[in-house]
């Protein structure tokens, strides 16, 4: 659990980050919390030459809600849960943060760490994908944007470019009901299965509903055919039943300590039914 | 004011036995000013890191640490050719094998130690490592104990005689080439007629699972020799520092007057510091050869998949009875994996520790035990985690056994519990394995226990859930966890209790100080129970000097008398013991002075809470603050001066704890995740000296208890791969995952100790994991299971479930 050694860099502002990122290419990462590289490195699974630390730079810190939320990358766990408008805008958020790791690790945990480190076992990525938001990347050549839903490839691997930084996220003020549903075998850790549901309801129907999953392949899983199978309908036994098939035909498991495949879909299948749910009941 | 409150005012003053006096050690540690093993920086220290093999079977072909060396601040870099001429490539172990200290032609377990880079920081160290070239062929692995008893593969090609036989181990003839021993207690031929003449008998094969005790702090040392006065001074997570300082005397040849070891502040034991690792030798060596002073801490993962694991025990069990729930006798078979080397840490006759105290709680006349032991490719050790000796897995053998017996019977666990019991009066009972438990009032505790958790109402609600589990009202099921444990602890009496050949006595030495307050040195080390505050309270009492003038100090060989150690809840029943009497040698001399001061005879005063009075005339005293301070100004003719005592004590008996517990779980059969609503907890320690850390230490054990129970484990791959080598996947509870425990008691003292005290630090994890595991097992016995192992974690529960079709 000692890492390699590495060169530190804590420049004032992006230019700087993006100044060490060109010259260093793969050999140089950004940190934010840290709570997944560091224990890479630790382990030495993770040979990081050049550590650049993104605490000084201005500008990722922000929260902004309105029609549109926008959070910044430097934002933290413990930050979003404290946020009263955020949490009132996309309570989702605030659920979802309270179910990921301790408190400690909140209070370092970031935002943009959970989504662009690319592990499957992060909470946010399923989240975002939910709520179908939008991931601003800072490069050499600018700034460009790319959707949650195509910004992971597999396990560590996104769409974000060796020299981009992930700056901030931004998402629609979501409509109707919420559910995040998590089953994990202790706090701290990751999910076993977990949902992400938002479900608008029009009358005694749902409109439209968006379904992602966690840690239940090597990328978060927005299965579009779930909520499909939930619009129109009003999310009786017979649509939840048709929700889960969907969204057992889009996921890939894997075995671990958590548990065989077979019980990983079976997880899956119960989570996300409480999370329909709880997500229409608050519709 | 009446003279009874005075007196009980004078005794309260003392803090002594029986209050709830508050730990001494916690300002410390709360503020984080506790020394531990890691913060002893001495100057000039080098820091040792290890090469581990990342495969559990292989011949190691070659290692090259040229490109090791020739990084800047490398010092050297240990392998077992450097270790063999000093006759260290290899060590002896507690159980009475030997283990390599650094890979000898082979590794036998992932992870093993394969060189010992020293160098000048702790980051170079580790660099270092990944630059020790090791070129490994891989071996067939065995992981499965039965396999290993049927395989070809040889792991130990060191216990096979050059024409193929098989010498006998340390514990008498072997099997195979991968067994180590077979012990066998009480009658084979008579059980198994009673077995097959039975009316009723319940078998189970039951496997305790592969755990880890997990103390905070990991394992760790700083050697450091020196060369000019040829003094060793090793500091070191040690649970036994004297006998340390023995070992390292044996395999080193340095004198043992040449050796202090000092055990500083531990950071939890749970026996995984009880025994001696690599790291401890090589940093000696390599103090030796550099003269200046090497550390060498463990991190997380090398504590969980090198240092001692516990249980790892196949349990095949046969239990008789008649129609009416008698029972009439105990069979049980126990294939123990011991991984690749035999580092059991057990006293020397008993290669399965007090495994034979399987016969539980219960009046079971006939009955049979046998153990054998075998090697695979997995960490060594078997150490007891939070439990004297192999205990946890008796009391689960049994308790396990019973419920499996009520339901052959079709009866209540609780009742076939009670008929079943040894009586009040039948104590001291000779049990059918060999043992004399000491005291107990097993009815009165079961009685107590099942009245507060209103147990029949608890059965009521459970056959209505049932009844709406099956109309499709709930998918939870309710379970019911009941044990009746019975600990034998305290180890030991000398006459068959030895560790390496040292008897397991324990020691107090006192000095009472002029001023009226005094030190106390003992052989055994807290590692969180907190001896300063408790062994200061059995002192307050029984010298009458408050508590908090009392300084207990335990871990430094140089200064303590020798003792065995803290381990196996021995530290209260042997060096608890070893206090009360150094304290009474202290009180006769003072009695001699205090009578000398009053101008009577010896026998005309006597000991009145903080003082000796003259009988008859409570108004003539001297206060033992008094008494000491004459015991330094005073002539007294026939008296030497000072006044200061120690005791070695040897118990005649083992003690006997027990303790009746109750788990009420609820069970979410979809998802397998489980929520313990309740938990009763009522344990019998004989004298209780401060409740409130024995509540501590209930809540502590509880936890750990569930912690085993509901999924903590060491795990391995089919080649050996550990696959839970850090807190990630091997479960440590959070505060979130840990019940509130209501805790009680009933008092039955041990009549052979001095103050009657019988150790409660391990109680509630022998109690607790069948506890545990028995509510889980309940809450599926409505639905034709009989046994599902642990660790019951939330896959295994699903898995349970889906096989008795709860799924639908």
């Amino acid at each position: 659990m000692i890492p390699g050694a590495f060169e530190y860099h804590r420049p004032k502002d992006m230019e700087g980050v993006l100044a060490v990122l060109q010259e260093h290419g793969d050999d140089a990462r950004v940190i934010a919390g840290g709570h997944s590289l560091i224990p890479m490195m630790k382990l030495r699974m993770a040979d990081i030459p050049h550590l650049i630390d993104l605490q000084d730079v201005q500008g990722l810190n922000s929260i902004t809600v309105g029609d549109t939320i926008t959070i910044g990358a430097m934002v933290t766990q413990h930050h979003i849960i404290e946020n009263h408008a955020l949490a009132s805008a996309a309570p989702i958020m605030r659920e979802a943060s309270l179910q990921i790791a301790d408190p400690q690790v909140r209070y370092m945990g970031t935002v943009g760490g959970n989504v662009a480190n690319g592990d499957p076992g992060n909470d946010m990525p399923g989240l975002m994908q939910c709520l179908d938001a939008t991931f601003t990347l800072v490069g050499p050549d600018g700034e460009r944007e790319v959707a949650a839903r195509d910004f992971y490839e597999a396990a560590y691997m996104t769409d974000r470019e060796d020299e981009e930084v992930l700056t901030q996220v931004r998402f629609d003020k979501p409509q109707g009901g919420f559910a995040y549903e998590k089953q994990k075998r202790k706090i701290g850790d990751y999910a076993t299965a977990a949902a992400a549901v938002q479900i608008v309801k029009d009358g005694d129907t749902c409109a439209s509903a968006s379904i992602a999953m966690t840690n239940l392949s090597d990328t978060p899983i927005y299965s579009e055919d779930a909520g499909a199978a939930l619009a129109g309908t009003t999310v009786d036994d017979t649509a939840i039943e048709a929700a889960v098939a969907a969204m057992l035909g889009d996921i890939d498991p894997t075995e671990d300590n958590r548990g065989p495949i077979e019980f990983k879909r079976h997880a899956a299948a119960v989570i996300l039914r409480r999370a329909i749910a709880r997500a229409w009941s608050r519709a | 004011m009446n003279k009874e409150i005075t007196r009980q005012e004078r005794a309260d003053a003392l803090g002594g036995m029986g209050c709830k006096r508050k730990r001494v050690e916690d300002a410390r540690f709360t503020q984080g000013k506790g020394n531990y093993v890691d913060d002893i920086k001495l100057p000039g220290m080098l820091f040792g890191d290890f090469v581990r093999s990342p495969y559990a079977h292989a011949r190691i072909k070659s290692i090259n640490t040229d490109r090791a060396m020739a990084l800047d601040g490398v010092v050297a870099v240990l392998t077992a050719d450097d270790l063999r001429p000093l006759g260290l490539h290899w060590m002896p172990t507690l159980a009475g094998d030997k283990q390599m200290v650094l890979a000898d032609g082979k590794v036998l377990f992932q992870g093993q130690e394969v060189a010992y880079v020293v160098a000048k920081d702790r980051y170079i160290a580790a660099d270092a490592v990944e630059l020790v070239d090791v070129e490994y062929e891989e071996l067939p692995v065995v992981v499965d104990p039965f396999e290993a008893l049927k395989s070809d593969t040889v792991l130990r090609e060191d216990l096979v005689a050059e024409d193929g036989s098989l010498p006998d181990g340390a514990h008498g003839p072997r099997k195979h080439h991968n067994h180590i021993f077979t012990w066998e207690v009480g009658e084979k031929d008579a059980t198994e007629q009673v077995v097959s003449d039975a009316a009723v008998v319940a078998e189970e094969t039951m496997y305790y699972h592969r755990t880890h005790p997990c103390p905070l702090e990991t394992c760790g040392c700083v050697a450091s020799m020196d060369k000019v006065n040829g003094k060793l001074t090793l500091y070191g997570t040690f649970q036994a520092p004297h006998a340390i300082r023995t070992v390292v005397s044996l395999i080193s040849g340095i004198e043992e007057h040449n050796i202090r070891v000092v055990s500083p502040d531990i950071g939890g034991g749970f026996g995984n510091k009880v025994g001696a690792y690599p790291g401890y030798v090589c940093s000696v060596v390599a103090s030796i050869v550099t003269g200046v002073p090497v550390k060498w801490i463990e991190d997380r993962m090398e504590n969980l998949m090198t240092t001692a694991f516990a249980r790892d025990y196949w349990m095949k069990g046969k239990i008789a009875a008649t129609p009416e729930g008698k029972i009439t006798g105990l069979w049980c078979h126990v294939t123990a994996d011991h991984g690749g080397f035999d580092a059991c840490a057990d006293p020397t006759k008993f290669p399965a520790g007090f495994m034979n105290i399987c016969t539980g709680s219960y009046d079971i006349p006939t009955a049979y035990l046998a153990v054998d032991g075998v090697y695979t490719n997995k960490a060594p050790g078997g150490v007891s985690y939070r439990c004297s000796f192999r205990v946890t897995e008796a009391v689960y053998f049994i308790e396990r056994m019973i419920e499996v017996l009520a339901i052959e019977l079709n009866m209540d666990a609780a009742e076939l519990r009670r008929i079943n019991f040894i009586k009040k009066d039948q104590f001291p009972y000779q049990s059918a394995l060999g043992w004399e438990y000491d005291s107990g009032d097993y009815h009165t505790a079961w009685d107590k226990a099942l009245k507060a958790v209103d147990y029949e109402g608890l059965r009521a609600e459970q056959a209505q859930r049932v009844e709406d589990f099956k109309a499709g009202k709930t998918r939870k099921l309710m379970g019911i966890g009941l044990t009746h444990f019975t600990e034998i602890v305290g180890a030991g009496p000398v006459k068959n209790c030895d560790i390496l050949g040292l008897g397991m006595f324990d020691s107090c030495e006192i000095r009472i100080h002029p001023t009226g307050s005094a030190i106390a040195r003992l052989g055994t080390i807290s590692q969180g129970q907190g001896h300063a505050t408790t062994f200061a309270q059995i002192l307050a009492t029984e010298i009458g000097l408050p508590a908090d003038n009392i300084t207990i100090e335990e871990g430094d060989t140089d200064t303590a008398p020798y003792g065995l150690g803290t381990y196996g809840s021995r530290s209260t029943p042997v060096a608890g013991a070893a206090t009360a009497m150094a304290g009474r040698k202290i009180r006769a001399k003072a009695q001699m002075i205090a009578a000398y001061l009053l101008e009577v005879h010896d026998d005309d005063v006597e000991f009145d809470v903080d003082r000796f009075v003259v009988k008859g005339a409570p108004e003539k005293f001297k206060t033992m603050k008094e008494i000491a301070f004459a015991a330094y100004n005073q002539a007294i003719p026939g008296i030497e001066p000072g006044l200061e005592a120690v005791s070695y004590y040897d118990p005649p008996n083992m003690t006997y704890p027990f303790g009746a517990y109750i788990c009420v779980m609820d069970i979410d059969v979809d998802t397998g995740v489980t929520d313990i609503r309740r938990f009763y907890a009522l344990d019998d320690c004989g004298t209780r000296i401060n409740p409130m850390i024995i509540e501590g230490q209930v809540h502590g054990g509880l936890t750990e208890a569930l912690a085993v129970a509901l999924g903590q484990e060491i795990a391995y791959d089919d080649m050996g791969n550990v696959k839970t080598g850090t807190l990630m996947d091997f479960f440590l509870p959070t505060a979130w995952e840990v019940p509130n425990y209501e805790t009680d008691h009933t008092v039955t003292p041990s009549p052979h100790h001095p103050i009657g005290a019988k150790g409660v630090g391990e109680s509630p994890h022998v109690g607790g994991v069948p506890c545990f595991s028995n509510a889980v097992n309940d809450a599926f016995r409505a639905f034709g299971l009989r046994h599902t192992h642990m660790p019951h974690d939330h896959w295994r529960i699903w898995k349970t479930a889906n096989e008795l079709g709860l799924h639908g």
